[in-house]
């Protein structure tokens, strides 16, 4: 049977699981209008570590145990796990992951990787490949500062249109066997490149690659907006929101009434000063294992596109000014098969 | 006393103007703090050398020589007294000469204040 569908999509045959969502974050985003949500608020920046980017890993580690503990399974029921991160060479994910000892791929999509973790782990479980995937992403932002932009040290002042690196981590364990909800399908991102190269406005580099992706989602299923309960992406914040609707309102998809944003949804700028609004790869997986799994679960919403968004770039390609290209992954949660 | 008043007041608001400046390019533009700090001591090192800066300094006093700006009129003045007294050479040794003592000041103060702080999020 050909699962493929369109020009980017996958529709699955069996319905893939998510049994368990986990989300530990840090005390800024445990004072967030979603703190209820979360599993583990930790006071310590530091996560009892000796630097940022070992507090990085040991979140990431947390969040993955306490995925397994929560859908009431064992680590080497793990085939599986799928991770990434934000660091060089994706050492957060190395550390964090390496103690746990089970079959392990490292990936990176920014702050797109969890859609992209959770795209790759149910094509695995749908495929027959694994019984059991955990997948995750964790970011920091002190870690991510130090190396993005400066590190904290220098005590540079941040400019309005930055945005504010969640520190934390999300975990999920897909299965074959399980409750609702269920990924029934995903649609995978091109590289979307609009000659941005404003480091401090990926909200604006970012929503073509959303818009382009869920344009491209809804002509493969032959669906429209009003399907979904929520149509969420990962770090856009107020200005990418705007023209992402903008983007898709011109490709005639309306999305203004369900779309929301967990770059927007996860912290309060007026209290918080975190200005444009979350992001990082912990920004969409936290918010999404946290708030919108809970929703999903308690059957307050049903029908979810899940869209994370990543701008692809490295210290160095943005030095020799380089366009700043991205991309997004959009997953399908439904409580239905 | 009157005189050391108005003499406080100068300092204050040139140096404070000098530092609204930056403010307004961190906030209105997409230079980084880094490039604005270059941008300020090549400002002083150019506004030095075609006189503006000394006045400044003169009326400013420390409102005009501390802010970075006054660190590139620094070199600058550091350059033009090496060139009088050893020539061409004073290109190369006049403004590190004369920076030095910022310069030294930054790295160990900065070194003590690594090993007695650690950085925390903002």
């Amino acid at each position: 049977m050909n699962k493929h569908l369109g020009g980017q999509s996958i529709k699955f045959a069996e319905p893939v699981s998510i049994v368990s969502a986990a989300s530990v974050v840090g005390s800024k985003e445990g004072e967030g209008p979603l703190s209820r949500y979360f599993d583990v608020i930790l006071s310590d920046i530091l996560a009892g570590k000796k630097s940022w980017e070992k507090a990085e890993s040991e979140i990431l580690r947390q969040s993955l145990e306490l995925a397994v503990k929560k859908a009431d399974t064992e680590l080497d029921k793990i085939d599986y796990i799928i991770t990434g991160d934000l660091l060089n060479q994706n050492t957060g994910s190395t550390y964090g992951a390496m103690d746990l000892q089970r079959p392990m791929f490292a990936v990176f999509g920014a702050c797109s990787t969890i859609g992209e973790a959770l795209s790759l782990g149910a094509v695995f479980v749908d495929g027959g490949f694994a019984h059991t995937v955990l997948a995750g992403a964790s970011s920091h932002f002190c870690a991510a500062e130090k190396q993005f932009r400066f590190p904290l040290e220098l005590g540079t002042q941040r400019p309005p249109s930055s945005t504010w690196t969640v520190t934390g981590a999300g975990s999920f364990v897909l299965s074959k066997d399980g409750e609702a909800p269920f990924i029934t399908g995903v649609t995978t991102g091109k590289i979307v490149d609009m000659g941005v190269k404003d480091q401090n406005n990926m909200g604006a580099a970012m929503a073509p690659a959303a818009a382009d992706v869920i344009a491209a989602h809804f002509r493969d299923f032959k669906r429209t907006p009003g399907y979904y309960d929520c149509i969420i992406t990962g770090d856009l914040g107020t200005v990418g929101k705007e023209l992402l609707i903008k983007l898709l309102d011109a490709e005639g998809f309306d999305i203004s009434k369900n779309h929301t944003d967990c770059g927007i949804e996860i912290f309060n700028p007026e209290i918080q000063d975190t200005h444009a609004g979350g992001s990082g790869c912990a920004c969409s997986a936290v918010t999404f294992a946290g708030y919108f799994y809970s929703k999903l679960k308690k059957r307050e919403i049903n029908r979810v596109l899940f869209v994370p968004t990543g701008a692809l770039l490295s210290p160095v390609s943005f030095m020799q000014g380089e366009n700043i290209p991205s991309i997004a992954h959009a997953v399908v949660a439904e409580n239905k098969r | 006393m009157k005189e050391l008043v108005l003499e406080y007041l100068k300092v204050f608001v040139v140096g404070g103007l000098i530092c609204v400046i930056g403010q307004i390019l961190l906030d209105k533009t997409k230079l980084t703090s880094a490039r604005i700090l270059v941008l300020f001591v090549v400002a002083g090192c150019f506004l030095g050398a075609i006189g503006i800066y000394e006045k400044l300094a003169d009326f400013a006093g420390a409102g005009a020589t501390v802010p970075l700006p006054g660190f590139g009129y620094n070199l600058y003045k550091g350059v033009c007294a090496e060139i009088d007294q050893n020539g061409f050479l004073g290109v190369f040794t006049g403004g590190i000469k004369a920076a030095a003592a910022g310069v030294a000041a930054a790295i160990i103060f900065g070194f003590l204040a690594s090993l007695l702080f650690n950085a925390k999020e903002k």
